[in-house]
């Protein structure tokens, strides 16, 4: 078990008690591999009896579907923008991430408060401001930063993914190139700039993403081994002084 | 980004706070029509008017989803984009805008939800900060009934139905609305808040209005501008 700590006041009505999943973030810019790894590492997790939680940017059933029409339109002001996603955020905390922690799940986020402030920063939000709104954040149990060497890497790896250049991975909105792929590479590297600056800052494990997609995998399954592991000890040594094991069956709504 | 305080635009914003039957609507109807025949541009903003977030707030409002953190973020949000596009732009242009309900609604309500008061005031820091923001303040009693009288049934989130103070739906608004004074009351002296005694008459009212309103405005105000919205 765990207590919770947050970055900031924590949210009203919100039970500041032990838990005894785990919080897991993997990070990165776009294109990097952040979902791939995310499906592999369920799938692995699961195998060994763990309940897990996947979740992700604008996947909360209050606010995804608003945040995709609203960018389908392009319309969306910079201000509007960041609070939408932090609104997005507290509702996938409150009503997914922090039941599930409570109930023993292991919770994988592909991105978390960092990208939303990233992407805030690079595009002229007071970043002050920024780790005020998420200060509502948890601190997980461990964040892993999935980073590539160059930003013409990312591009050709995008490229090589049959996904080509979208108007918001792009950033298109800011006006920094004549065309997707200029705005794609200026954009990247302001984003990678903000990735590196906040990784002492929170701690972030980072993960060399140039390599083959196994090679990545392995060192990710390696680390939350560790991660895992030395919860397991405590709740064991626990459970055979109480006699009693205390794991909790219940799945999150 | 540019925080409260800080903006320094030409025009003019004005806007109009209280709890629910304070009598605000009202009033700021009747400063608009003023201002429009004394040949002023004159814009007029809503709470709750973003076209971006309409329908999430709505849905989550039907499907009750909202808890007090993301009720106050989607609000913010909601703000935001009527800042972006209803509010600054004028203001720019050297127009009037008129608000109904500002930021000091979301702090009076949320922080009655159990909201830190620091955060929520953080998360608006990017509004703009008013000309002038008059609060029309109303007895606790004399609101609740005119809202009584003026809307048979009360909404769910409207009566603060969410927080179980009461499972009366009447005992929980006069709960709610009770903390929403309390945090009004406060912010007077914090945000210097201009107060008009909502129970004398309407017309008295707005002849206070316009005589506040009048020492911020300039015969160039009117030429500055031709807007279309």
């Amino acid at each position: 078990m765990k207590e919770m700590k947050f970055y900031g006041k924590p949210l009203p009505n919100v039970e500041i008690e032990a838990y005894s999943g785990k919080l897991i973030v993997i990070e990165g810019t776009d294109g990097v591999g952040r979902s791939t790894h995310v499906a592999l590492l369920r799938t692995w997790l699961e195998a060994m009896g763990h309940a897990v939680l996947d979740t992700g940017m604008t996947r909360s059933v209050l606010a995804g579907r608003g945040i995709k029409n609203a960018r389908a339109g392009h319309t969306l002001g910079r201000l509007t923008m960041q609070l939408y996603y932090a609104t997005d955020f507290a509702d996938r905390l409150e009503n997914q991430m922090l039941p599930a922690l409570h109930a023993g799940f292991i919770v994988l986020t592909d991105r978390y408060i960092y990208s939303a402030i990233a992407r805030a920063v690079v595009r002229g939000a007071d970043p002050e401001w920024m780790r005020a709104i998420y200060g509502i954040g948890l601190v997980p149990d461990a964040v892993f930063y999935l980073r590539l060497g160059s930003v013409e890497e990312l591009a050709a790896r995008l490229l090589a993914s049959g996904r080509g250049f979208d108007y918001w991975e792009s950033g298109m909105d800011l006006g920094l190139g004549n065309d997707y792929y200029d705005s794609f590479i200026a954009y990247q590297k302001l984003l990678l700039k903000e990735f590196d600056r906040m990784s002492g800052e929170y701690g972030f494990q980072v993960i060399d993403a140039s390599r083959s997609i196994k090679r990545v995998e392995n060192d990710l399954k390696r680390l939350i081994t560790r991660v895992i592991e030395s919860e397991q000890a405590k709740t064991e040594a626990m459970a055979s002084v109480a006699g009693s094991p205390n794991a909790k069956e219940n799945i999150p709504g | 980004m540019i925080s409260y305080g800080h903006h320094r635009y030409p025009g003019r914003l004005f806007v109009v706070e209280g709890t629910d039957g304070s009598g605000k609507s009202t009033q700021l109807q009747l400063l608009y029509q003023w201002l429009k025949a004394e040949g002023y541009p004159v814009f007029f903003s809503e709470w709750n008017s973003s076209p971006l977030v309409k329908d999430t707030t709505r849905r989550a409002k039907k499907r009750r989803l909202f808890t007090p953190a993301t009720f106050s973020l989607l609000h913010a949000t909601d703000f935001a984009d009527r800042t972006e596009r209803d509010i600054v732009p004028p203001l720019k242009a050297g127009a009037i805008v008129l608000a109904d309900r500002y930021i000091y609604t979301a702090f009076a309500r949320d922080v009655a939800r159990g909201c830190d008061r620091a955060w929520v005031r953080e998360v608006y820091r990017f509004a703009v900060k008013p000309t002038v923001a008059f609060f029309f303040r109303a007895p606790l009693d004399v609101a609740i009934d005119r809202i009584a009288s003026a809307r048979p049934t009360l909404k769910y989130y409207e009566a603060g139905m969410d927080m179980d103070w009461s499972d009366d739906e009447e005992e929980s608004f006069k709960i709610f609305q009770g903390k929403i004074l309390d945090e009004y009351d406060h912010m007077v002296s914090e945000f210097g808040l201009t107060v008009i005694d909502g129970t004398q008459a309407i017309r008295t009212q707005q002849r206070q209005m316009r005589e506040i309103v009048s020492r911020y405005l300039k015969e160039k105000l009117k030429e500055k501008v031709v807007l279309t919205k």
